[in-house]
């Protein structure tokens, strides 16, 4: 039989604000354990919280980014249940009356543009972490991160497959990003997301019975669940046996997911009005304001790349994927090199270099690389170089040019060298000689792959080609 | 002697902080051995503060609170001063912060003698259910405070502390006041910053004064009230003097009787002195007239409710991992939980989390909590038409007098009964006084309760001082 997966996913996004949500601490990731702190978010007896106006001006943003209604009143709520990084035993967060809700964003699958709905978005407060004893005498906990402001944005169960799940989690990263309510570093943990998912046989209209898998925190990790996941159930269900309503934990390093309770086990959460909290009022006005303060979406700039920079689409949609790496390449064509060239290198030779050290930018700057790019065209190194010097450079964002000389990676331009070289090719390579000279001018090609092996890639293809072919000619 | 005297001999150099200081000890020394107000002294801290009030007096830069010692509830937290609400949960809790009202105290050098008793984390009407020890009455050792501020309201009585600051969530600022005499104020909920107020109900609680004196109560909520940037629940009244209009005469203001606060259920003694009263505001030229109050039979199911819901998760804190008390008894993580709170809390605590578990949880959320919610809109509206009429609201604040040790500690919901003419002030968030008005046949005091109009402090203290000035005559 045929199955059709279905998912919804519950996206946690944490704010880029620079306090917590209910008390001035800082936000920043890292720092000395339990410095970020203070008896407000430690949840010391007889402390209030007062809400961040900043995280609601936030989540309002990313409400209209992503075609919500803003609901003028809001509230919110406590859920309570015992864990050692929930300092006060319950969280801050909104049960019954979201900051947003009814909203969509439009994804592109197999060059469809199919439309996702996004059921709520609320805000929340984070919680600390637990660090387990290398020594195994016990836990330690760090409340740095308690407070720190999230929005969950939940999404309808309008995914089918874990690819589109995948789309779907870069494309709302990649508004997140645009709008600035967030980095979106996934490795910081600034975005996780679990995936609620079940299947069902092709053409049934019911849903199956859907388990929750929580907190996936890479793009990798959320397709592997996804599609571990879709595999298990259908075997289940193929076995003859029926899928549970539970929460299973997903093991990125063992590939496999594992029960962590059933619905029956389920939290009784007890939310209820926060007492400590006035409503969130937000006026039509402020409602108006926000929309037009917006900036600039992500598909505004793959119309604008398009139009402005006559990029093909496909470049303009991967540039535009990420914020950092769109504004990293409009920083790069401010120095006056073609945004073709500009867009080549990143998404080849920076790209590929980004992928392999799991970056989401790299380490130099958009001026960087234009240099990069002004001296191929200027002569001063080959394009082979290039390459070369952006690994360089990778490595230790330097200067290029300074990478240059150190490396000794400039264009050989001594045409007294050069000549000596092409002369001892074509002696060692007769045969391509007289192919050439016969006719087939696809020859030449070899003997340029030759003498640049020869230059160790210094020589300038262009130079080679021009003398090899004068050099030839006069032979006869 | 009351904050407006002590202030006055303060200013003519009749006697300097310090002096008043070690007199106020000497007054604890004799006396809480048989009251058992005080859980914590702090001497040292208020010797120092003496001695900086003095400097602000001689440089004549004294508020009404400058020097004068006073006590503060146990679940306000006091920076480097433990802070236990009468708890073994919080028995070495040292909070690393003040209060609002602490540091506003601090800020006009009024002296904190120490933290005094209360039922633990202010549950309760007779500081019976406080961890560390019992207090009694001063009118009479045999009997309760009354509760939950008993250590407040007994120190005041009983010349231990010149006033105290209380916490009343259904009642326990004024019928404490009322058992021992003295006056208790509940301001509007929103006029003193909750911030350092160790939660039971948030939606309900609200620190306010016990003193002496009418007067007294308007001097000490000018320096605590006041909007709070870490209280969002706060409000700016306005108000910069709460005594201004205190000494106008009150002719033609009208009071609301309810009928049903004179019904069964109130000890004769009680209703006979509240009738005089009555007597006393219409000599004055003032009208009362009898009213119906449908909801407020409902008041004190949705106050239990809508309390210990707020309670049960208020208190989950108290885990074992953070501060306070940890059992050494448990193996793993629910065992840490559960051993540390069934140790740490005692028996009322535990029923009031059970009960608010219960309201809360799936299923049963809409018979109870959502249900005693829709009781408090009622009840709120009912209130605010009366005052559409009314000025105010008289009735007694607590059906009986003190009544003795023990007597009802075996029976929680006759306890609970004794908050029947103070709950719905809280649940609409109100303001009320209890002040004094005679004594019954034992000789022990009755309070007579005012309820307000919100954020009319103002008329309120009105009301009072003209009647305990009249009656004073």
């Amino acid at each position: 039989m045929k199955y059709e997966v279905v998912m919804g996913l519950e996206i946690h996004i944490e704010l880029a604000t620079n306090t917590k949500i209910f008390c001035t601490c800082t936000t920043a990731f890292g720092g000395e354990v339990n410095t970020h702190c203070c008896p407000i978010c430690t949840g010391m007896p007889g402390t209030l919280p007062v809400m961040n106006r900043k995280v609601v001006d936030f989540a309002i943003k990313a409400g209209l980014a992503t075609n919500c209604t803003i609901a003028n009143f809001s509230k919110m709520d406590r859920k309570n249940y015992f864990y050692p990084d929930l300092p006060k035993a319950y969280q801050v967060s909104q049960f019954d009356l979201p900051i947003c809700e009814k909203g969509y964003i439009d994804i592109e699958v197999n060059g469809q543009t199919k439309r996702i709905g996004i059921t709520r978005i609320h805000m929340e407060e984070d919680a600390g972490k637990l660090i387990h004893d290398e020594g195994g005498t016990g836990s330690l906990i760090d409340y740095n991160r308690c407070g720190v402001p999230l929005i969950e944005i939940v999404s309808e169960p309008d995914l089918r497959s874990a690819e589109e799940a995948k789309i779907y989690v870069e494309k709302i990263r990649s508004i997140m990003q645009y709008i600035g309510i967030s980095d979106c570093k996934m490795q910081e943990g600034s975005l996780r997301a679990d995936v609620n998912l079940s299947v069902r046989p092709m053409g049934q209209v019911a849903f199956g019975t859907r388990t929750e898998m929580k907190n996936l925190n890479s793009f990798k990790s959320i397709l592997r669940a996804a599609l571990h996941e879709e595999k298990r159930q259908i075997k289940e269900i193929e076995n003859g046996n029926i899928i549970v309503q539970e929460t299973r934990r997903w093991d990125d390093d063992l590939g496999k997911s594992f029960s962590m309770r059933s619905k029956e086990e389920a939290h009784d959460y007890r939310y209820f009005p926060a007492p400590d909290l006035v409503p969130i009022k937000v006026s039509d006005e402020e409602i108006i304001s926000f929309k037009n303060s917006l900036p600039e979406l992500p598909q505004a700039r793959i119309n604008r790349y398009i139009n402005d920079y006559k990029l093909p689409e496909y470049d303009a949609k991967i540039l535009t994927n990420s914020k950092d790496i769109a504004d990293f390449f409009e920083e790069a064509i401010k120095y006056d090199v073609p945004p073709k060239k500009v867009s080549n290198y990143i998404m080849g030779n920076v790209r590929k270099l980004m992928n392999i050290n799991n970056d989401e930018v790299p380490p130099f700057t958009g001026e960087q690389l234009a240099m990069v790019i002004k001296l191929v065209s200027k002569g001063t190194i080959s394009s082979n170089m290039a390459s070369k010097v952006i690994g360089f450079m990778y490595e230790d964002p330097k200067n290029p040019l300074l990478i240059v000389k150190e490396k000794n990676l400039g264009a050989m331009n001594d045409e007294g060298a050069l000549i000596k070289i092409i002369d001892e090719v074509i002696s060692q390579n007769q045969q391509s000689v007289d192919d050439y000279q016969q006719g087939k001018k696809k020859a030449i090609g070899f003997l340029v792959g030759q003498v640049m092996k020869q230059t160790k890639g210094k020589a300038n293809p262009q130079t080679v080609n021009k003398m090899l072919v004068e050099k030839i000619n006069n032979l006869k | 002697m009351t904050i407006l005297k002590y202030h006055q001999m303060l200013i003519n150099k009749e006697i300097s902080a310090l002096e008043l200081t070690n007199l106020y000890y000497d007054h604890i020394e004799k006396n809480d051995e048989q009251i058992g107000a005080y859980i914590t002294l702090c001497k040292e801290q208020a010797m120092n503060m003496a001695n900086r009030a003095q400097e602000k007096i001689n440089n004549q830069q004294a508020t009404y609170l400058t020097g004068i010692p006073m006590a503060i509830k146990d679940n306000i937290c006091t920076k480097d001063i433990k802070t236990t609400c009468g708890s073994k949960i919080l028995e070495n809790f040292i909070p690393p912060y003040n209060a609002t009202v602490v540091e506003k105290l601090n800020s006009q050098e009024a002296i904190i003698l120490g933290k005094v008793n209360l039922d633990e984390f202010a549950m309760g009407g007779s500081t019976e259910n406080s961890y560390f020890h019992k207090t009694t009455n001063p009118y009479d050792n045999t009997k309760v405070p009354g509760g939950s501020s008993g250590g407040s309201a007994a120190c005041v009585a009983s010349d231990m502390a010149v006033y105290a600051l209380g916490s009343d969530t259904g009642g326990s600022i004024r019928q404490p006041a009322a058992f021992c005499g003295i006056v208790g104020l509940k301001p509007t909920y929103g006029t003193i910053s909750r911030n350092g107020l160790v939660a039971f109900a948030s939606s309900l609680d609200q620190i306010g004064p016990l003193t002496k004196t009418v007067e007294d109560a308007g001097l000490v909520l000018n320096g605590i009230a006041g909007i709070d940037k870490f209280d969002s629940t706060s409000s700016n009244s306005g108000i910069s003097d709460y005594t201004v209009n205190m000494k106008n005469d009150v002719k033609n203001k009208k009071l609301a009787l309810p009928k049903n606060y004179l019904a069964s259920g109130l000890a004769p003694d009680v209703k006979q002195s509240i009738l005089q009263a009555i007597k006393v505001y219409e000599k004055m030229g003032v009208t009362v007239e009898e009213v119906d109050l449908q909801f407020t039979d409902y008041a004190i199911a949705a106050y239990y409710i809508i309390s210990s819901a707020e309670a049960s998760s208020n208190l989950a804190r108290y885990d074992g991992v953070k501060y306070g008390y940890r059992s050494e008894n448990f193996n793993n993580l629910l065992e840490l939980y559960k051993n540390s709170r069934s140790e740490g809390f005692g028996e009322e605590v535990k029923r009031r989390i059970m009960l608010g578990t219960y309201v809360l949880s799936s299923g049963y959320y809409d018979a109870y909590y959502k249900k005693a919610l829709q009781v408090r809109t009622l009840i709120k509206g009912e209130f605010d038409k009366l005052f559409e009429t009314y000025d105010g609201i008289i009735g007694p604040t607590a059906p009986t007098t003190a009544y003795g040790i023990g007597e009802k500690t075996d029976d929680p919901l006759e306890m609970y009964l004794g908050d029947i003419y103070t709950v719905s002030v809280n649940i609409a968030g109100l303001p009320a006084i209890s002040i004094p008005c005679g004594f019954d046949s034992q000789k022990l005091p009755i309070g007579l309760q005012l309820i307000g109009k919100a954020f009319d402090e103002t008329t309120l203290l009105q009301l009072a001082y003209a009647y305990e000035q009249e009656v004073a005559k």
